[in-house]
């Protein structure tokens, strides 16, 4: 399929799920990802697949578990106070090197919160989230397309490394309708696929020694042993998996560091802020874990300040002064509780910070 | 010399780390004969609970998963969907089917899900030193209900068979005991028409079997049996909860 058409993000990332060879959903209703729920509700039975409203988040995540243990690409969705549910599952997914994709598409909190547009999961996103000594890899959209190609990457990466991945985006990405372009059908894995590809899974232990999956490591060292395999994995992921998107990083004096929704405003005040002479360029990471940390700390030498854009009170901006170690200025700007930032407030803040330097 | 008894195949030949008297090891047993018996051991899938018998897979020669404690029916449902032909049961204690696991016991068998669930009830939470369960009778005391259990603090026992059985999509629930040869037997019976049930593809099978915990009952192997016949069946009646 090659042609441009128009789907609002929630549904464009379900289907895309699908073509990434995704034959096993269970999710529970939150607002604003229903569109994705109901999505598959109607396209799984279609494509031979399973949909399951399951009672609670908790038993969501553990049936996405259990397709995984059972070899099937496998993904649920919810938004932030439904994502807090999940978590137990996503250290057991970690502990147990299962492969899952979880979709966050992030609303107001802390508690119930509201239903707006929000960032204020990225700590529980990239610093873990449940118990242990483990990371998702995160990854997060800034367009509807962007949703349909980070889908794909997402099982993609999810099989390569056996580990969870969650979509991070927002309920504006989530709700927005664009054009886009859906590409290329992933084969759905066969029996025999899955048994050559995934030797680990649960299939039935005919033909070979029984496989237990667990992360309940007493032996003396081999919790340990699991745990630095799985650092090693990190330590791999991070040098191998970094994307992110630079503008003018040659050629700037202020940079943005903004990911998703906000990286498009930040974009727009990008552009005005240089066509008045400011120069501004813009980090957007695509991984936040793994994290563009190298990028931004080579840009750190060159540059007068950081402007680190949210929509929350500071959570990412903490990562980007990790990389830039102290060699350059980082100021934050935020709204947060369902409010997004404006071209002109970002604008407001290049100007302030290009002001002050100048001075 | 004619062998009329012997270790059953999909039991692995170890030393068990289960305490003098507990239920676990027969109930171990009983499976896996069972499993021998209906010759569905290459493809069996069992998913292990957490509390004393986590380590199940240890004595367990087939594919076995660990799952979060009391989400075991949601891990098997996952299982299950993906692989209708393999034969999936989860293996459950009282504080994981009962407690922490209840919605997911409930919904599971609700939605009738063609897989076959061992419910251990021991009334008493083994693993972490002697805690009440759910189904810790009225009076016993543990841990946690010293002075015994008191239903103005701490409620009734909990027969989530009972409850279970009226769900339109279970199919078999019957509750057993282990405390005599004769009703080991009775159980093994159990235990073997609730997979078949599953292999029927005839939907969501239980079987609750009365168990023992001589050590967090203060009792000693023999007489912790005696409590089971006289105690404990008193309260949870034997016998078939539901049959279609």
């Amino acid at each position: 399929m090659t042609e441009k058409i128009l789907m609002c993000g929630n549904e464009a990332l379900a289907e895309a799920a699908i073509l990434s060879g995704c034959r096993f959903y269970a999710g529970y209703p939150i607002t604003p990802q229903n569109e994705l729920c109901e999505y598959m509700a109607r396209r799984m039975p279609e494509v031979g697949g399973t949909f399951i409203q399951a009672e609670s988040e908790l038993a969501a995540i553990n049936m996405v578990f259990g397709a995984s243990v059972a070899g099937a690409r496998a993904m649920t969705s919810s938004s932030s106070p439904g994502i807090s549910l999940k978590q137990e599952g996503i250290s057991y997914l970690a502990g147990c090197e299962l492969p899952a994709v979880i979709v966050n598409i992030m609303r107001g909190g802390p508690g119930l919160g509201n239903i707006a547009p929000s960032q204020s999961d990225y700590f529980q996103a990239v610093k873990g989230g449940g118990h242990g000594d483990y990371h998702c890899i995160v990854l997060a959209p800034a367009s509807v397309q962007e949703m349909v190609d980070i889908t794909r990457l997402a099982f993609e990466l999810a099989d390569r490394y056996r580990t969870p991945v969650m979509i991070l985006g927002d309920g504006l990405l989530g709700q927005m309708m664009e054009p886009l372009v859906l590409t290329g059908e992933t084969p759905v894995l066969l029996d025999k696929d899955i048994k050559r590809d995934k030797p680990w899974a649960l299939t039935g232990c005919k033909g070979r020694p029984p496989n237990i999956i667990r992360s309940l490591l007493l032996e003396e060292g081999a919790l340990e042993e699991l745990n630095m395999r799985l650092k090693g994995r990190y330590d791999e992921i991070a040098s191998k998996e970094v994307r992110f998107e630079g503008f003018f990083l040659e050629d700037s004096d202020i940079i943005l560091v903004a990911y998703g929704t906000t990286s498009r405003v930040c974009k727009g005040a990008m552009k005005e802020a240089r066509a008045g002479g400011i120069k501004v360029g813009m980090i957007r990471p695509i991984t936040l874990f793994p994290f563009p940390s190298e990028a931004i700390a080579k840009a750190s030498k060159d540059v007068d300040a950081f402007l680190t854009v949210e929509m929350s009170t500071g959570q990412m901006v903490e990562d980007v002064r990790l990389a830039v170690e102290g060699k350059s200025h980082v100021e934050f700007y935020g709204r947060t509780g369902g409010g997004i930032p404006s071209k002109e407030d970002v604008l407001d803040r290049i100007k302030s910070i290009a002001g002050a330097r100048a001075s | 010399m004619k062998k009329i008894f012997e270790r059953t195949e999909s039991l692995i030949d170890v030393p068990t780390h289960y305490c003098s008297g507990c239920g676990h090891g027969v109930a171990h047993r009983l499976i896996c004969e069972v499993i021998d018996e209906l010759g569905i051991r290459e493809k069996t899938i069992g998913v292990a609970p957490v509390g004393c018998a986590v380590l199940a897979y240890d004595y367990w020669d087939f594919d076995v998963t660990e799952a979060a404690h009391g989400r075991t029916p949601a891990v098997a449902t996952g299982i299950k969907r993906v692989r209708p032909e393999n034969i999936v049961f989860t293996y459950q204690g009282d504080g994981d089917l009962a407690a922490i696991g209840t919605g997911e016991t409930i919904h599971t068998a609700n939605r009738g899900e063609n897989i076959t669930v061992i419910f251990i009830n021991n009334s008493v939470y083994g693993m972490t030193n002697g805690q009440m369960a759910p189904t810790t009778l009225i009076g016993q005391k543990t841990s946690t209900t010293p002075s015994g259990r008191d239903i103005w603090t701490s409620g009734y026992p909990l027969k989530i068979s009972e409850m279970l059985a009226i769900l339109p999509g279970v199919s078999y629930i019957e509750r057993v005991s282990m405390h005599s040869p004769a009703h080991v037997l009775k159980a093994r019976a159990a235990i073997k028409k609730a997979f078949q049930y599953q292999i029927d593809n005839k939907g969501f099978s239980l079987v609750e079997i009365l168990s023992t915990c001589p050590v967090f009952w203060g009792l000693s192997p023999r007489d912790a049996i005696r409590r089971v016949q006289d105690e404990m069946i008193t309260e949870y009646p034997l016998g078939v909860l539901k049959e279609k």
